[in-house]
């Protein structure tokens, strides 16, 4: 694995105006992202693991362009994605691929597998049929389907095997980052362990780069090199698998680990479950303070006075709380 | 002493376009007073079935018990009348579902529904019923409870919603509550949660647990016996933390080590998973004497697929339906 | 992944067009059936009838008023003398092209208006809808007189009239069915993959909406027909085509003396238009996602 980084994204911010109560008043507005940022090496798998209303998928969306980001870049390969003019970025889309969660509704019932597979270099026009051809018989050996399955259409497939369709769909342009939105959430637990098994196997077969976007802790810690933890549109905490798993920092991503239900005995017996409760503020009037201060069980009067900016703890471990010192020690 | 529920070869057929398939095969199992089980296993393998079998809520038309006998509480629930199995749902069995967003109608209050419930089963005046409302909503944990009662179900968060289905459900104390994968469509702290919140109640009230899931880690949380199913049949049975330790059938073993788990010590290793390679078989090939899990399992021997496996018990109270189970 | 020989492949199922599925559950509705074997009975004998049976509508062959059966006219003559049978399978011509022409007109404009209001949404969804609920609030019977009046009573004319109050059910429906395609992930994956909007817009969404479209191109063709009866049994027809609404309409007077002159075309568009109907309905429950799983 080399050490070079293939996107960096900087400040992204997304945000949905919402209308209150009618009239011409100011359009308030939702922060679904702010101020997003991180990087991920070529090779390597990030995961955004988060609740739901957490702008995980927002994120995701936002730097496939897929959702206008208000500011912030997104530079892939050098080149700011976000900055680009309509017809390049449709062009640059072959380099950034997407796999979705729902297999059901992400292919399109009326086309054959094939047609599914090719629509990306249909799109980006530069290649004859026989090439085509050639790729899609290829893409079809590696994630396991049989060539004389080209000819079916979606429903005549099972939900994992629609999943490796939609898989072959995103490596059809070789891209460099593909980016798995709950790619598996949506299957039965041994499908789940093919696709996964799939996805790394591809990863290390193509040198590919994954944004892994889930809510299950489980996968996201078999499937990641570093995780970012979001919040309410914030990144908490972001950090390598190792460090965020045996020693989370943040209130919320201790809260988060230890409610995940294990068969692990040991596991069971050591974990303390943190509780939060109540639920998170109204994404539209946030408070002052930290967006995890109303529900932190350790929060003191400058977590609801000043918002905690994402900071380097150690070695590259970075939290946002004002209760993490520089020793890295969780305040709980 | 007798269990509460006791389910004894019970067979339910479905009758699709195809023919007519038995989508819970000759199904036995025994619930005790204040016990919880959990029945796991991937979609389609017949664990919801065997909760409407219960209730008697099977599909109309499509769906009907064939054979075997369902006993709650001394009394046969296969051949009662339709305005008993009422009375029963209503007073003694109750059922949570997965999908808090459409259980709960939207055009009523919280309030309104719950009391609704307990009027309908204990008599009570209007104003006692809504009291009762309040003080419920309040057990389930919902802050501010007398605020929230008049509230429409939209008002709420998925979470809350789940807790008011609770809520309904223990309106009129039932012996045995069916939580149908209470938390899937929550978020994993809200699931955290919920399972304090069922755990408190089943101390508090002593019912009996039955929960429908395909999260082992929910099972182990949750449950002191677990039932694996696999296309209409049980696969296994067993107390939770030694079928977890040693499984007793291939699929159970495989339902296991195929979920990436978080385990106590997270290490820089990191191994493929076991596949079980193939999906769960169609409905139409249900019912075959033979062992339906052969197709997919690495262990298969000709036998498996000429003669259904009989279930096989162990001294530790595990029982497995392979012919293989000792080597497993 | 195992390979013991035990361990039987799975089947390939055969490749069948979604399309090919839903003529298999048009198939099982025995009413729709029949209805389209009358359906292209009629159509067949609009097309290859003048030439089996070459009388002259606009003959007066004999004497007015004789009743079916009569002299060897099968469908009996009427005010004028002139033979019935004829009129009939003259005017299927004219009835069901105009009835075809209608329901295309007005899906062309139903289609583009309803698709560019639920692409694009937006200002262009709200002056598109705008636009659509104008020309709902007007009463269709009486605009499309006025258009005729205006503009003469020539067929092209008279379908055109038909059509332009009738687009905007399909509008509605192409738009709603727009909206909520455009969110399903596989459009976000063409997108994803950088198709354009054109390409988006007609060969993604387009073909996937296109069920209730058909269905409802398919009863519109049946009110296209009673709409041009309408309009000819009122006197807005191109005098110099027969349609069966026109006879209706000539005959009116004497519908008490002489009442198989006016019952037979009634009949002949009775038929018709109920026939549409069922297969439309047949054609509605076989594209139906929903109902097609079992």
């Amino acid at each position: 694995m080399s050490n070079e980084t293939l996107v960096s994204v900087e400040n992204l911010g997304v945000r949905f105006a919402v209308k209150r109560g009618g009239g011409w008043g100011q359009a308030s507005y939702l922060y679904a992202v702010d101020d997003v940022s991180f990087e991920i090496k070529r090779g390597e798998t990030l995961a955004i693991v988060g609740e739901s209303g957490s702008g995980k998928t927002t994120t995701a969306l936002a730097v496939a362009r897929l959702v206008e980001a208000y500011t912030g870049k997104v530079n892939l390969d050098g080149t700011d994605f976000l900055a680009l003019d309509p017809e390049a970025s449709r062009l640059a889309r072959a380099k950034m691929q997407f796999i979705f969660q729902d297999p059901y509704s992400s292919l399109n019932p009326r086309l054959r597998a094939e047609q599914i597979v090719r629509e990306p270099l249909d799109s980006l026009g530069t290649m004859d049929e026989t090439e085509k051809k050639k790729i899609v018989d290829r893409l079809f050996a590696e994630v396991g389907l049989r060539p004389e399955q080209q000819r079916l259409f979606p429903h005549q497939f099972s939900g994992g095997q629609r999943q490796r369709i939609g898989i072959a769909r995103a490596l059809a342009t070789q891209p460099d980052l593909i980016i798995c939105d709950e790619a598996v959430s949506a299957l039965d637990v041994a499908v789940q362990a093919q696709i996964l098994n799939l996805l790394r196997k591809l990863q290390a077969d193509l040198n590919l780069t994954y944004l892994f976007i889930s809510h299950d802790l489980g996968v996201v810690q078999h499937m990641c090199d570093s995780i970012a933890v979001m919040y309410m549109g914030r990144v908490v905490e972001h950090a390598s698998r190792m460090d965020l798993f045996n020693n989370p920092l943040h209130p919320y991503t201790s809260a988060l680990l230890s409610a995940v239900p294990s068969v692990d005995k040991a596991r069971r017996e050591a974990t303390k479950r943190i509780l939060i409760p109540g639920d998170p503020p109204d994404p539209v009037n946030l408070p002052a303070g930290c967006r995890f201060a109303n529900r932190c069980p350790v929060a003191t009067d400058i977590c609801r006075k000043e918002d905690p900016a994402l900071r380097d703890v150690k070695g590259g471990h970075k939290v946002a709380c004002h209760l993490v010192g520089n020793d890295a020690v969780s305040p709980l | 002493m007798e269990p509460l529920l006791k389910v004894e070869n019970l067979r339910i057929e479905l009758t699709t376009r195809t023919g007519v398939a038995p989508v819970i095969d000759n199904l036995s199992f025994e619930l005790g007073a204040g016990e919880s089980i959990s029945f796991v296993g991937e979609s389609g393998c017949g664990k919801s079935m065997t909760a409407l079998g219960i209730m008697g809520l099977l599909p109309e038309k499509v769906g009907r018990i064939a054979s075997g006998s369902i006993n709650f509480n001394g009394e046969e629930l296969t051949t009662a009348t339709a305005k008993r199995l009422r009375d029963i749902r209503g007073n003694d069995i109750s059922m949570i579902f997965q999908e808090p967003m459409t259980s709960l109608n939207p055009v009523y209050t919280v309030g309104e529904q719950i009391a609704e419930v307990i009027r309908a089963h204990q008599g009570l005046s209007r104003k006692a019923a809504w009291d009762q409302a309040i003080e419920l909503l309040d057990a389930v944990r919902i802050p501010n409870a007398k605020g929230r009662v008049s509230d429409y179900p939209f008002q709420m968060s998925g979470g809350q919603r789940q807790r008011v289905m609770i809520a309904i459900a223990l309106a009129c104390e039932p012996k045995i509550l069916i939580a149908d994968e209470p938390t899937t469509a929550l978020d994993v702290t809200v699931q955290a949660q919920i399972f304090d919140l069922l755990n408190d109640m089943k101390r508090q009230t002593g019912a009996s647990i039955i929960m429908i899931t395909h999260d082992m880690g929910a099972v182990a949380e949750m449950a002191e016996r677990m039932i694996v199913m696999y296309a209409g049949r049980k696969a296994e049975e067993g107390p939770v933390e030694q079928t977890i330790e040693h499984p007793r059938h291939p699929y159970t073993r495989g339902l296991i080590s195929c979920v990436p788990h978080i385990m106590s010590n997270i290490s820089e290793e990191r191994h493929a998973l076991t596949e079980v390679p193939g999906i769960v078989p169609s409905l139409s090939d249900f019912g075959q004497n033979r062992c339906l899990f052969a197709s997919r399992c690495n262990m298969v021997t000709q036998k498996c697929l000429e003669e259904r496996p009989t279930e096989k018990p162990f001294a530790n109270g595990q029982k497995a339906a392979c012919w293989y189970a000792e080597e497993v | 992944m195992t390979d013991s020989p035990l361990i039987p492949t799975e089947e390939i199922p055969e490749a069948r067009h979604p399309f090919a599925e839903a003529w298999e559950m048009f198939r099982r509705n025995h009413a729709a059936m029949v209805a389209l074997v009358v359906l292209l009975l009629i159509i067949l004998a609009a097309i290859i009838g003048p030439y089996l049976y070459p009388v002259d509508p606009f003959d007066m062959v004999w004497s007015p008023f004789s009743p079916p059966g009569a002299d060897g006219f099968l469908l009996g003559t009427d005010y004028l003398g002139r033979d019935l049978l004829a009129a009939l399978i003259h005017g299927a011509r004219v009835s069901i092209v105009i009835g075809l022409a209608a329901a295309v007109v007005s899906v062309l404009i139903g289609v583009t208006v309803g698709a560019l209001a639920g692409f694009y949404r937006g200002w262009v969804e709200e002056l598109l809808m705008r636009i659509t609920e104008f020309f709902q609030v007007l009463p269709t019977l009486l605009f499309s007189m006025v258009i005729v009046a205006l503009f003469g009573a020539s067929l092209p004319m008279i379908t055109f009239a038909i059509g332009i109050v009738s687009w905007t059910a399909v509008a509605r429906i192409t738009r709603s069915e727009f909206l909520r395609i455009r969110e399903l992930e596989y459009v976000t994956a063409s997108r994803a993959s950088g198709a354009k909007n054109g390409k988006l817009m007609f060969r993604v969404i387009l073909p996937n909406a296109l069920p209730p479209i058909i269905v409802q191109a398919a009863l519109m063709v049946g009110s296209a027909i009673l709409f041009e009866a309408g309009l000819s049994f009122l006197g807005l027809t191109d005098p110099n085509v027969v349609s069966w609404g026109q006879v209706i309409g000539s005959n009116r007077q004497y519908i008490l003396d002489a009442s198989f002159t006016v019952t037979i075309p009634g009949l002949a568009i009775f038929v018709t238009v109920l026939c549409i109907s069922l297969v439309g309905d047949g054609l509605n429950d076989a594209l139906n996602p929903k109902l097609r799983q079992r």
